[in-house]
């Protein structure tokens, strides 16, 4: 093949966060920003080539500065240009809507500024991650100007065409481009220049902003409270800069052309100039629509496209003149939802143009044009040239739908139009390619580095776009690869690929990956097995494609060539390299070297070893390919895997199993929920089968000290202890032992392992003590090859899951081994392999499951606890299980506490009522009911027996004072009010809230999940990030001390306060949990969280907690006012004095050895002072241990 | 007349015989330069570890690498991006470089290899970066019982050998004392191109955490009587063998020092009793050496090197067998 294209500018292969933020790190001077997805990046960059001393255009470094919520950067900037500072923010979704309050003051002020906004939808119904513009619409009100970019060059012209139109409107502005479509494509643009941006700001209008700012020398005053009599005629006095906008905007495009080069309007038409339908639409669906307008242009359609860059403030005279004189239809497509609107924004905006234009004679038209209104692309939902032709096509019916969705089945209201899928643009990138991977095998970083190779090496544009699965372990990737000698617009998935590649073999078992390969494509396979031996070993289904396709076959066993060359499991570069030699893009000697060049590009900061090793899989590779022989029929024994079990709940394989089988999207709306209420107990059914080797259990060697069910992350390796009359029908593979108890004279026990469950963290094997008499290395589990025992184990889990559940009323919940018996009810999570969160979730699932409401922060654990297709949360064999719900990041705290208030609320109401109905009911029951004691597990269930009782009665009796009784039966049984989440929330975000839960009084337990960093969005320092660490926004080690937070807690002296690390001490946690709980006010465990951000290996995620409390670091303690009540010491420190020196154990986390490396002084001396941190803090504790505390009681305060 | 104490060791000339040995003495500039003041003949930096430099930079790179383009909201993996992780060789090269630029005594350079490519690899660039000579830290423990005595001595030799082809600085080897014919090895080595013997290097020693049941490294300063050993070993090879030799365990004081060269040690080299007493206990030695060699009226070092080696000993078969024999009847249980 060849392709050439025509010389051009400078070009740089960016993402569009990158491409955003080049511009507002040079344009700036003050960058206030807290994490978000998708727009992190943007702030990431900006810290990073601040801490390298990158200057902005005018020769300063900017300070980047992160903060403790979007609040509080929205605060920072706002101050910061009071001060005088050109100053931007990068944010999406609810950090937007968090910015709200400060963008009507800054807005109202007339201060220029510019939001760099990668927009993504607002939680609603459920969260999400991905692109739409809920959150831009949401700020519709506060005046800023809003800019709209549609792609990654897009990004980066119109965020320096916002910065230099606020400076001389004095407007400030959202610019936004859509999360992960833009944000997150790689592709090659034009840099603009230093001197470039010179030319396009305004010196004087820089200037003029500065001269604004406050100052002591000529003082001034700002945000007076204005009273009735003035206050509307202050708010009108910005009309005329808000005028003025539009064309200023237009002059600043102006100008952009002339310097830069590319032309751009407030609204861009593009299509036939005699277009009767015209799509008005702004984002990155623009391009898609522009495609299917090429296309049916070129039928002879009469169509186009009005792609809208400058939203607000709304320019009615520059949207008439984009239209063709002779636009019949206006279909206006928003990418947002805004329930009970007459329309949706932009619907509204060009509906209210249109009609007004027209009636003021400003139109060569007399007649209003016809404006329809769709939805499309929620939630990164794709939208295709194809459902563009769609629009078209609906909007030329007579009848069309005046409101319509497009991209989904809507079979409940009937708002979706139909398109026709098969619809083909031509002008597609000659070269379409897509790679599944693992996350863990670097395939997306090899296919973004083969965009960078081609964009750089050849005349090839080169574009890539690459989509992530939910979960943190085992996570599949998916990357779509333009490559053509033109620019490369697409901004949809690719389904027609030239070359597909599967860099696991397992996938082919689970995913369709070939349903994407066009007819003759190139599909390239990691397989073990070599041409002649790999086509009895592919599912029918693929076998078949291949013929029916008449796809060309390659292998390579990339696994052997990555670890012969001392790479592990990485096989990115072995893959990337067979990529190169089969889709010729470009001769083969100059790709090798290429890559090596890359290589060399990547990874020489690293050592000589890693540029070697790599460079010799690039070698391996080449040898290793080979091309498979298609036979002419497809003869497989077997087919692909059933997603989930035929006994599965009708839900789960109606909508589930769809989800799980990447084809959520052909899933009607009638399928889905109407309010976001799911059933809980999914991830049983997804048997993701990850692991490579498993713990296998041996009966002889255990002493049944149940450390290893306590410390598994995902809950897949189990003890039970059960009647020897259950052994009935045990598989002969069914390992147990007899149960050392003095109560159970016949009681057996095992530990098992669930075998397509476990990820093979190895944790459970670290912390086992049990070690052979005769051969050490022996544990009493034991990690082994998954293959040799699947079968065997998949057979002993059935019956293991099969016994009966232990009697909760006998167990000793307050111990290790107690609270193993019980069932946890969260399970099976995606959190990631070896995770230190997901132990304290699963014991507190243990200790009140069944009696819980769950409040958890937006973060990590919302993300394993809440995320589709499965959740982990689940129920017992009585129905009961923990009830979740996540509200919002920043007030998680504050939401349970409503939840608390809500159960109180109730259990007033059943007391009143029964104390009411007392004599229908019976005076002995009734009373039982007020008073009894449900201080434990046997008191509990004598309570439910009460309650079952209460309830036939109560059925019985049928009055309206029954019925509203039975209404809250459920409150009589004592309720257990869980709030979680990370330190992100507890220390940062939600600490307000949080500190207002703990000085509440109510009886609620607070589990802070501390992994020092905030883990979900990408490990940025939050304020529990310890001294000397490096974080992200902390590269140089975190200069200031880690909050303690316990001892903020323990000010109150009326709350239960907890620092645990089970890793290190699990007799204190599983005490410190039972205790929280029991406490009847509020309490908050501090729980240390290993966590992959820390840069250790995670399967010691365990034992190394244990050294951190040896060196003091995270001393142990417990504080329980109920001690102090009785005369006793109330806080008791459970840890003994520092016996390891900090250095010594920090220096097995990444986080601390990279310091050492990279600025070894620096590091020096950040551990000396985190040496002392320790040893002040310890001191002080040593003191606190002694210290009487006395509590007021309720009454007293009253 | 004062004695003269300079001495030639592996083709360097010395002001002195004391050398300070790889320890975390030579691991800093700041150190090196208090050695040097307080006279060291020449020191020898920290071995580069081909093992640990690498180990180091791949798991760098895989940490990186693991939390890397895997999840949607962690992208860029969860520790800050640097433009160097002090990984690279170059981090062991720059000591070096800094090293030679500060001092004016000779620094030899020490080098542990686990590949042969990387033996020779490495030694290259030491030499490239200014080594004034380079001493090999062979470190082999065999395991496999049907790995034979020649097998194990084949490979120091086909080691030494491809370095000594490939660099034209000096080269010591620094071996330790587990040989059946170590005269045979030490010729061997001569043969393959070795310049000089350091002896003996002490292995780490596995001991066993009896809590834990885990097999853990122990680390011990040498205790005086380590001197022993090598030193009759340098006493024997000694005019035997047409190597240099450098004792490397167990000199403490002046005398122990005295007594390795008058063995025919070339040179002392000293980690424990600098680790001890700080550097300035060179200066002391040196005096007290300086003052043992003008009592008994030696002209220089060279003169009493090897004075009392097998060869040149009044009781050369107090270097073998009887050696034991005379000890055991010099003790006695009668009261």
């Amino acid at each position: 093949m060849t392709m050439t294209k025509a010389p051009a500018r400078l070009q740089v292969t960016v993402d569009g966060n990158e491409a955003a933020a080049s511009i507002a790190y040079r344009t700036n001077e003050v960058l206030a920003i807290y994490p978000i997805t998708p727009s992190s990046p943007m702030g990431e960059l900006s810290d990073a080539w601040s801490n390298r001393g990158r200057e902005n255009v005018w020769g300063n470094i900017p300070r980047v500065i992160e903060m403790q919520s979007e609040a509080g950067a929205a605060g920072a900037v706002h101050g910061a240009l009071q001060g005088g500072a050109l100053t931007a923010t990068f944010t999406a979704s609810q950090g937007l809507l968090l910015m709200i309050p400060n963008m009507y003051k800054i807005a109202g002020e007339l201060t220029p500024a510019v939001f760099h906004v990668a927009a993504r939808s607002v939680a609603t119904h459920a969260l999400s991650i991905f692109g739409d513009h809920s959150d831009v619409m949401a700020t519709r009100a506060t005046g800023w100007g809003m800019l709209a970019s549609n792609s990654v060059q897009e990004a980066h012209d119109l965020a320096l065409i916002a910065q230099a139109a606020t400076l001389e409107s004095r407007v400030p502005f959202v610019h936004f481009f859509d999360g992960f479509r833009t944000s997150h494509e790689v592709n090659m643009i034009e840099e603009i220049s230093d001197d470039e941006i010179r030319s396009m700001i305004s010196m004087d209008a820089v200037l003029a902003h500065r001269n604004r700012r406050l100052d002591p020398d000529r003082p001034v005053l700002r945000g007076t409270a204005q009273n009735p009599d003035v206050f509307f005629q202050a708010r009108e006095a910005c009309n005329p800069f808000y005028e003025a906008v539009p064309d200023i905007v237009q002059a600043t495009m102006d100008r952009f052309a002339e310097v830069v080069g590319r032309r751009y309007h407030l609204f861009d038409y593009v299509g036939a100039p005699d277009a009767t339908e015209v799509i008005v639409m702004m984002g990155s669906g623009a391009a898609a629509a522009e495609a299917a307008v090429d296309q049916l242009v070129a039928r002879g359609r009469k169509v186009g496209l009005v792609k809208v860059r400058l939203f607000r403030p709304f320019s009615p005279e520059a949207l008439v003149a984009a239209l063709p004189s002779t636009v019949q239809t206006v279909t206006v497509l928003d990418r947002t939802k805004e329930p009970g609107a007459v329309g949706e924004p932009l619907l509204q905006d060009v509906m209210v143009a249109l009609v007004e234009e027209t009636q003021t004679g400003n139109t060569s038209w007399t007649e209003t044009p016809r404006v329809i209104g769709g939805r499309f692309g929620l939630s990164s939902k794709e939208f295709t040239p194809a459902m563009a032709a769609g629009v078209f096509d609906e909007a030329a019916k007579d009848d069309a739908k005046r409101r319509f969705t497009v991209g989904i089945v809507d079979d409940v209201t009937g708002l979706s139009i139909d398109y026709d899928p098969t619809f083909e643009v031509d002008g597609k990138a000659q070269v379409r390619a897509v790679f599944y991977g693992l996350g863990a095998d670097g395939t997306v970083g090899a296919n973004k580095n083969t965009v960078k190779i081609i964009g750089s090496d050849t005349d090839l544009f080169a574009q890539g776009y690459f989509v992530y699965d939910s979960r943190k372990s085992g996570s599949m990737t998916t990357s779509h690869l333009r490559f053509d000698p033109d620019p490369i617009e697409a901004t949809y998935l690719i389904d027609d690929a030239t070359f597909v590649a599967c860099h696991q073999f397992e996938f082919l078992s689970k995913v369709d990956v070939l349903s994407r390969a066009a007819d003759g494509a190139t599909f390239l396979l990691n397989s073990p097995y070599g041409p002649d031996d790999v086509w009895g070993r592919l599912p029918r289904e693929v076998q078949q494609q291949i013929i029916d396709k008449g796809l060309s076959f390659h292998v390579v066993d990339a696994t052997s060539v990555a670890r012969e060359a001392g790479l592990g499991q990485r096989i990115n570069t072995v893959l990337q390299t067979c990529f190169f030699a089969l889709a010729d893009l470009m001769p083969l000697d100059e790709a090798v070297a290429a890559i090596k060049g890359a290589i060399a590009k990547s990874y020489s900061k690293f050592g000589d070893v890693v540029v070697e090793r790599n460079n010799s899989a690039v070698d391996g590779a080449l040898a290793g390919l080979s091309t498979v022989t298609v036979p002419s029929t497809a003869d497989s024994s077997f087919t692909m895997r059933q997603t989930v079990p035929a006994d599965a709940p009708d839900f789960v394989k109606r909508v589930t199993a769809m989800m799980l089988e990447d084809r959520g999207d052909l899933l009607p709306v009638s399928a889905l929920p109407v309010d976001g209420t799911f059933p809980t107990g999914t991830t049983q059914v997804e048997k993701r089968s990850i692991a490579v080797d498993i713990p296998i259990f041996d009966p002889e060697v255990c002493i049944e000290c149940a450390k290893c069910a306590l410390v598994c992350p995902h809950a897949a390796i189990r003890l039970k202890v059960f009647d020897k009359a259950a052994l009935d029908g045990a598989p002969d593979t069914f390992r147990w032992r007899q149960f050392r108890s003095r109560d159970m004279d016949d009681a057996l026990m095992t530990i098992q392992v669930a075998p397509d469950d476990c990820t093979g963290c190895t944790v459970c094997v670290d912390v086992c003590p049990a070690k052979s008499k005769t051969e050490v290395k022996h544990k009493a589990i034991n990690m082994e090859p998954k293959a040799d025992h699947l079968e065997a184990e998949r057979d002993n889990w059935d019956f293991f899951t099969s016994i009966p559940e232990f009697d909760r009323t006998v167990a000793r919940t307050n111990t290790v081994k107690g609270i193993q018996m019980l069932e946890p009810l969260f399970e099976f999570s995606g959190a990631c392999s070896g995770c230190g969160e997901t132990p304290y979730v699963k014991l507190a699932s243990q200790l009140v499951g069944d009696r819980m409401m769950v409040a958890n922060a937006t973060g990590c654990s919302s993300i394993y606890g809440g995320n589709l297709p499965t959740t982990p949360w689940k129920t017992d064999a009585n129905g009961r299980g923990p009830a979740w719900a996540n509200s919002l990041f920043e007030d998680n705290a504050e939401f349970g506490l409503g939840m608390r208030l809500a159960l109180d609320s109730e259990k007033e109401e059943a007391h009143r009522l029964l104390m009411e109905l007392s004599s229908d009911v019976g005076a002995e029951l009734a009373k039982a009911l007020l008073t009894a004691d449900q201080s434990d597990e046997q008191g509990i269930a004598d309570q439910r027996r009460r309650v079952a009782l209460l309830d036939d009665v109560l059925e019985e009796l049928d009055t309206e004072p029954a019925r509203r009784l039975k209404a809250v039966t459920g409150a009589l049984v004592r309720k257990s009010v869980w709030i979680m989440g990370g330190d992100g929330w507890a220390y940062d975000i939600g600490f307000g809230g949080l500190d207002h839960a703990l000085a509440s009084g109510l009886d609620v337990n607070i589990l802070v999940m501390d992994t020092e960093v905030y883990s979900n969005t990408g490990g940025q320092a939050s304020k529990a990030t310890p001294r000397g660490a490096v974080a992200k926004f902390a590269a140089g080690g975190k200069p200031t001390g880690k909050k303690d937070l316990g001892q903020i807690a323990m000010s109150y002296g009326n709350v239960y306060v907890a620092q645990v690390a089970m890793g290190a001490n699990n007799t204190q946690a599983v005490k410190a949990f039972a205790e929280a709980e029991s406490y009847e006010g509020p309490s908050i465990i501090i729980a240390y969280s290993t966590c992959i951000a820390h840069g250790i290996d995670m399967g010691s995620s365990m034992s190394h907690q244990k050294d951190l409390v040896d060196s003091g670091y995270w001393p142990l303690y417990r504080y329980d006012p109920r001690e102090a009540d009785v005369g006793k010491h109330p806080f008791r420190l459970d840890s003994r004095a520092p016996t390891k020196p900090f250095r010594e154990v920090a220096m097995q986390e990444a986080r601390y050895a990279v310091l050492s490396k990279v600025n070894p002084d620096g590091h020096d001396a950040l551990m000396d002072a985190a040496q002392k941190d320790i040893d002040d803090r310890w001191s002080l504790y040593e003191d606190f241990k002694d210290l009487d505390r006395v509590q007021a009681t309720q009454e007293e305060g009253e | 007349m004062t004695a003269d104490i300079t001495t030639t060791y592996c083709g360097l000339e010395l002001s002195n015989p004391l050398m300070a040995s790889a320890s975390p003495m030579t691991e800093t500039i700041e150190s090196l330069l208090a050695l040097e003041e307080a006279g060291v003949g020449a020191v020898v930096l920290p071995s580069l570890w081909e093992e640990q430099i690498e180990h180091e930079a791949m798991e760098f790179q895989r940490i990186y690498s693991l939390s890397t383009d895997q999840f949607a909201e962690s992208l860029s993996g969860f520790l800050p991006e640097y433009d160097d992780y002090g990984t690279r060789t170059e981090a062991y090269l720059e000591h070096l470089v800094e090293a030679k630029e500060e001092l004016s005594i000779p620094v030899i350079a020490s080098l542990n290899g686990t590949t042969r490519g990387g033996w020779v690899h490495y030694a290259k660039r030491l030499e490239a970066a200014g080594a004034d000579a380079l001493e090999l830290n062979v470190y082999l423990i065999p395991t496999d019982p049907y790995a034979t005595g020649a097998d194990v001595e084949q490979r120091y030799l086909d080691l030494v050998e491809a370095v000594r082809k490939e660099v034209s600085i000096p080269l010591a080897v620094k071996i330790g004392p587990y040989f059946s014919s170590l005269p045979n090895m030490a010729r061997q080595l001569q043969e393959a191109g070795a310049d000089a013997l350091v002896m003996f290097n002490r292995f780490f020693q596995p001991d066993i955490d009896l809590e834990t049941l885990e097999v853990v490294p122990r680390v011990r300063l040498s205790p005086p009587t380590a001197l022993l050993l090598p030193m009759r070993w340098i006493g024997i090879l000694r005019g035997t063998v047409p190597l240099d030799f450098a004792i490397t365990s167990g000199v403490h004081d002046a005398s122990d020092a005295l007594k390795a060269l008058l063995v025919g040690a070339d040179a002392v080299m000293m980690a424990s009793a600098l680790l001890r007493n700080g550097p300035g206990h060179v200066a002391e030695m040196l005096g007290e050496m300086q003052a043992w060699l003008d009592e008994n009226d030696y002209e220089s070092i060279e003169q009493m090197k090897g004075s009392m080696s097998i060869g040149s000993s009044p009781n050369p078969g107090a270097f073998v067998r009887t050696n034991y024999m005379k000890m055991l009847t010099t003790y006695s249980t009668a009261p």
